[in-house]
């Protein structure tokens, strides 16, 4: 079978290479039968790169331990749930999986434009074949996942060799998070590629108006949602199993997958400047290259150990290949947008500071500073080494300094912006619309800061929280109330009915909405406290209002490790609420430890108790708890956030008059009566 | 006032803000990053400067006492003792042999004082780091942030 990967690999590249020249020849000679042959010459890619990569999932599952990459990442003990994982838990098998996951992206958009778009789709395979032929580079010839296991022979030829058992997984993979986190992270990476083949072919085949970015809206979104849900599924990962009660810690490995996320949320604000105003059309196909590039740059700094080098962990020879491409990437962006720049001439220009365009304007200005800070903190050992000579690092002071206010900033935007009217908002607009919402948020503010809310950052984030959810809320009700007039419906009908008429709008409002509650989480991070203790049986520890009894410890071999696990009894109140379990895990193959942490969570706040291993002087077990606030929050926001992005993706159940050029917000008031709008109307595919 | 000057003084009081605040952040966590060997050869002001320096813990070398836990790291050819005194559990990859990257300050004594400690175990180290890609951060663990 890794002979059949290998095979199906390589004739992958060859079909990529067709697609790439073939595509290029299409261009220049507009012969139907090309264009036909290097569509399906694409298809073919994707086809052989799935069978590739589920020839690797089969030598997992067949334990086949002749293969070196199975042999590093696998053993017979490992469960099936792993033997999936195990696939990107090394640098070969991720390479491959980042072609698997784009591939499944070429091949959506290539069928589902197959008959489609025939003037721009030619430039947007050849996009996409010239990034695959990068990646299929990479698995044939850099760092290919069906090497046979081989050692020196004696007269110094490689004998090929099968081994009775692998060396296992690592124990910090063997979590369920490891298997959905890497997916979501990389589908978001891969997905980005899409708007950036159909940005940079519209811009090379010079497609007339902005529906380049009504055909990559939804492929945008969908690379956004996984992008999300991988950054939060991977904080999530790190509170509960790296044991250090945290959830980020402005790791180069997490800042490399902050950066394309700011970029894209940046590139999905701005669009709807362009698709309104035909403004920032330049800024838009900048926005996409970057994130594209930023897409590359962070899979450059996961694989390669440019930065890692700097914490003296392993350098690798990959770098050059990703520095390489980054390279190649800008060159022909540059180019393209030299050549054609004259294509994106503005159609309007900005009116007035406080108007739905300003409010995009420091939108997109927010996140790109943050990108900035995020980058150049993360690179600065780099660049400090280059110039100075000194390898200079900067801590999480320097990346929370920028961020925190950056945030609170974006946060504000997410509540005013969406309600200013384009061009030029007047003062009764801006009474009528944020009026209560303010008071609304002062009142918050003030209740917090009597409950003992104190930390600046925090009480600024909560009265913000609480000024953006009541305009949300405000939004949907003030809807949904014209439609309950109407129709009679419940209030709730009548919000899913709403919301159903214009997924994007209010989709996004609920993506806001669930960002909200993501913040509402980070400001309870000034509140966290934790405390150590040597624990005899029976003895307590007090941690807040939990007092946390030690029932007894016991051993308990599993199938793949042996787990040393403290039965803990949490007591609020002289009450038992709950047991806790936290582990020690002794892994048999890898002779690794393993820490489980045990988690009480609420929505208050979480009780996360660590087994910090045996005091050395007397050898009794040491707990290490943690009380944090509001963490709970972080998780459900994300799952708001996955919700709103889906419903943004749903069609609207019927068109929307929007009216083009208004001068105040199109409320749903007016666009739920056309009757009342003015004559130059025009019917969209229901936008904000 | 011309309303492209108004977008301007906007944007610039934020980016200037923000490099002002990013100034700060830079003052209070730059980290100088030393091997073991030059360690050693620091004189005058570098010595009190914070620092990271990467190497192999010692085989046998790691004692743990209550409140701070002594090993010895290895590198180049030279080797420092460490003492980490941080509240954290030390990371479960932070064992003999492992590569490990310490952060803090040089003691009075020649000994490397370590708030934190970061290891990787040296039984998954090959020529290409590893790992998931995953935002937390390949086969690395931390202790404290």
């Amino acid at each position: 079978m890794d002979v059949f990967g290998s095979f199906a690999l390589i004739l992958a590249f060859v079909c990529a290479v067709y697609a790439f020249a073939g595509g290029i020849g299409a261009i220049v000679t507009r012969h139907p039968l090309l264009v036909k042959s290097t569509r399906q010459a694409g298809i073919a890619t994707c086809c052989l790169i799935f069978l590739a990569t589920f020839s690797l999932e089969y030598l997992f599952f067949s334990d086949n331990f002749a293969n070196a990459y199975v042999v590093s990442h696998s053993n017979r003990d490992l469960s099936t749930f792993y033997k999936i994982a195990a696939l990107w838990s090394g640098q070969e098998g991720s390479l491959l999986f980042w072609s698997f996951l784009l591939s499944v992206y070429v091949f959506s958009v290539l069928i589902t434009y197959r008959n489609k778009n025939g003037e721009l789709m030619p430039y947007v395979g050849v996009v996409m074949a010239g990034v695959q032929i990068f990646f299929l580079t990479l698995n044939n010839f850099v760092a290919s996942p069906f090497k046979a296991l081989a050692v020196p022979g004696a007269n110094g030829a490689m004998n090929l060799v099968a081994r009775a058992d692998g060396n296992g997984l690592t124990p910090l993979l063997q979590y369920p998070e490891m298997v959905i986190h890497p997916p979501n992270l990389y589908a978001g990476y891969t997905g980005f590629t899409i708007p950036f083949a159909f940005a940079l072919g519209a811009l090379l085949a010079r497609y007339p108006g902005e529906k380049w970015i009504h055909l990559t809206r939804k492929w945008t979104m969908i690379a956004w949602m996984f992008q999300s849900m991988g950054i939060l599924l991977g904080a999530h990962w790190a509170y509960a199993v790296l044991g250090w009660g945290g959830y980020w810690g402005w790791d180069p490995v997490e800042n490399a997958s902050l950066l394309p996320w700011l970029t894209g949320t940046a590139f999905l604000h701005s669009v709807m400047m362009q698709e309104k105003r035909g403004m920032m059309k330049v800024w838009n196909v900048w926005l996409v290259f970057c994130t594209f590039a930023l897409c590359i740059l962070g899979t450059l700094l996961t694989r390669s150990g440019v930065v890692s080098s700097v914490h003296a962990f392993a350098q690798s020879s990959i770098g050059t290949w990703f520095v390489s491409f980054l390279a190649i990437i800008l060159v022909v962006c540059l180019g393209a947008y030299l050549k054609n720049r004259d294509y994106l001439k503005s159609e309007n220009q900005l009116d007035a500071i406080v108007s739905r365009e300003s409010s995009f304007l420091f939108n997109n200005l927010m996140l790109l500073v943050a990108c900035v800070a995020v980058l150049s903190g993360t690179l600065f050992p780099v660049f400090s080494e280059w110039f100075t000579g000194n390898r200079i690092s900067v801590g999480a002071p320097f990346f929370n300094k920028v961020n925190i206010p950056i945030g609170l900033l974006l946060l504000f935007l997410t509540g005013v912006g969406p309600l200013l009217a384009w061009r030029k908002t007047s003062t009764e607009s801006l009474k009528r619309n944020f009026g209560w919402p303010l008071a609304m948020g002062i009142i918050g503010g003030a209740l917090a800061f009597a409950l003992g809310f104190r930390e600046f950052y925090s009480l600024v984030c909560l009265i913000l929280c609480v000024f953006v959810a009541s305009t949300i809320s405000m939004e949907f009700y003030r809807g949904a109330k014209v439609i309950r007039t109407r129709s009679g419906a419940s209030l709730f009908t009548s919000v899913v009915d709403l919301t159903m008429r214009n997924t994007r709008r209010y989709g996004g409002y609920i993506v806001h909405m669930g960002m909200v509650l993501v913040f509402i989480g980070l400001a309870g991070a000034a509140f966290n406290r934790d405390t150590q203790k040597e624990m005899q049986l029976g003895s307590t520890m007090q941690i807040g209002p939990y007092t946390l009894v030690l029932q007894s410890v016991d051993s308990r071999p599993e199938r793949n490790y042996t787990a040393q696990r403290m039965i803990i009894e949490v007591m609020r109140d002289n009450k038992p609420i709950m047991m806790l379990y936290p582990e020690k895990r002794r892994f048999v193959t890898t002779v690794e430890n393993g820490t489980m942490v045990a988690i009480y969570s609420t929505l208050k706040e979480d009780l996360y108790v660590v087994f910090a291993g045996q005091s050395p002087d007397t050898q009794l077990p040491v707990i290490h708890a943690y009380l944090n606030p509001l963490v709970k929050w972080i998780w459900l926001g994300g799952a708001v956030v996955v919700l709103g992005t889906l419903v943004a993706l749903l069609p609207n159940r019927r068109a929307v008059l929007v009216l083009a050029g208004a001068q105040e917000p199109s409320t749903a008031t007016q666009t739920l009566q056309p009757g009342r709008l003015t004559p130059s109307v025009i019917t969209r595919e229901g936008h904000d | 006032m011309k309303k492209q000057l108004k977008f301007g003084i906007g944007i610039g009081v934020i980016v200037v803000s923000m490099g002002f605040l990013g100034w700060l952040g830079y003052g209070e966590s730059k980290t100088y990053y030393h091997t073991i060997a030059e360690l050693q050869t620091l004189q005058g002001r570098a010595l009190k400067q914070r620092m990271r320096a990467g190497g192999t813990v010692a085989p046998n070398s790691i004692r743990r006492y209550t409140g701070r836990v002594d090993f010895v790291l290895e590198g180049e050819g030279k080797s420092i003792p460490v003492t980490y005194i941080g509240s954290d559990p030390l990371p479960d990859t932070f064992v003999d042999k492992a590569q490990a990257l310490v952060e803090g300050s040089l003691g009075g004594d020649g000994r490397f004082v370590a708030e934190h400690v970061q290891a990787k175990c040296a039984s998954k180290y090959e020529a290409a780091p590893g790992g998931t890609g995953g935002a937390a951060g390949g086969e690395i663990k931390r202790s404290g942030t």
